[in-house]
């Protein structure tokens, strides 16, 4: 059941990534030269459905959270790591093997190299589990809990604050 | 890539998966699945070493990703591929090609740059999505949606990571 269940949301959300052209080469490093924001209209948009949705769901009940814990220097570095990556391959972790099924032969050297990145941090785990996780870990916590705000107002808040930026960004026909 | 879909279309259709993804696998598998990609590649990387060298599973980040084929495996390594090798035979946008036209278009036709240049790179984005946590499905869609800090800040080095980078290394068009 878990296996039939990852692969029918993952036939889902491939079928979405190709019509939304989130497979593209030229469109992740058009986001990243500031030429095209297509990637970065599909990730707030998913995310603001995303917050509505879940937060709601969680209020009543219907779901439990699986928050993330904060280690800021871990997370900072690694997003950096990863921002490297992404400008010299153009693909992230899910789409890589969707822009390979496209027919875009490169993904398959990046799930390659994906694979021996993997590999290696779990052979070099240790190091930063010792030296960086540590710094700046803060735990499972959520702007709510920062703010000390219940949960939907602020979930609420955001997605209209994402959405007002979505307009100003059509506006300015970006 | 006239037909394509809007990217708020295809946003919103993955916000909607999201939240179907949390409530079907709460309900039936009893643990929430949230939308993330990056830990599939340490579980496969995991068995291709439990193949090549067992000892390897004796390392503390196997022990905390056990390799076994699980539902993000299904979803990121089957899934995802076949939903858009499906979409893509459908509207006939088969590619076909290794080096993307925007990167021939600063680097050359050079497969073999291409090919080295995306093992890199993929290296790198899985290597920091595993120090962050996740990737920009893990801490992006799913993480922010669920308001939590790591996502803002791993999202943050994302971009301070992709942005400088891919100015420099696409400023030359030949």
């Amino acid at each position: 059941m878990e296996l039939l269940l990852g692969l029918i949301t993952g036939i889902i959300w491939g079928y979405i990534f190709q019509r939304a052209r989130i497979l593209r080469f030229e469109k992740h490093i058009g986001l990243l030269t500031l030429k095209d924001l297509t990637i970065l209209k599909f990730l707030l948009t998913g995310v603001i459905v995303g917050a509505v949705g879940v937060n709601l769901l969680a209020h009543f009940g219907l779901v439990t959270y699986a928050i993330k814990p904060t280690h800021v220097l871990a997370n900072l570095l690694g997003g950096v790591i990863y921002g490297l990556g992404w400008a010299i391959l153009g693909y992230c972790p899910g789409t890589t093997g969707g822009a390979l099924a496209e027919g875009t032969y490169d993904g398959f050297f990046g799930i390659l190299g994906g694979l021996v990145g993997a590999a290696v941090f779990a052979h070099t785990y240790d190091f930063w589990a010792a030296k960086v996780l540590p710094v700046g870990d803060l735990g499972k916590v959520t702007f709510p809990a920062l703010l000390h705000a219940p949960t939907v107002p602020v979930a609420l808040i955001f997605a209209g604050m994402l959405i007002v930026f979505c307009l100003v960004l059509e506006r300015f026909g970006l | 890539m006239k037909n394509g879909w809007s990217p708020y279309l295809g946003g919103f259709l993955t916000g909607v998966l999201l939240i179907a993804s949390v409530l079907v696998t709460q309900h039936l598998l009893g643990k929430p699945h949230y939308l993330g990609t990056s830990t599939a590649y340490v579980r496969v990387a995991g068995l291709i070493e439990k193949a090549t060298s067992p000892e390897s599973l004796n390392l503390a980040y196997y022990q905390k990703y056990v390799p076994k084929v699980d539902w993000k495996v299904m979803l990121v390594f089957v899934g995802v591929p076949l939903g858009a090798l499906i979409a893509a035979l459908k509207n006939g946008e088969f590619q076909n090609r290794l080096v993307p036209t925007r990167w021939r278009e600063s680097f050359g036709p050079n497969p073999a740059l291409r090919a080295l240049a995306a093992f890199i790179g993929g290296f790198l984005i899985v290597y920091g999505a595993r120090l962050a946590g996740g990737c920009p499905s893990g801490h992006g869609l799913s993480g922010m949606s669920q308001l939590s800090l790591s996502g803002f800040i791993t999202v943050a080095g994302f971009f301070i990571g992709g942005i400088p980078l891919a100015l420099i290394l696409y400023r030359r068009r030949r």
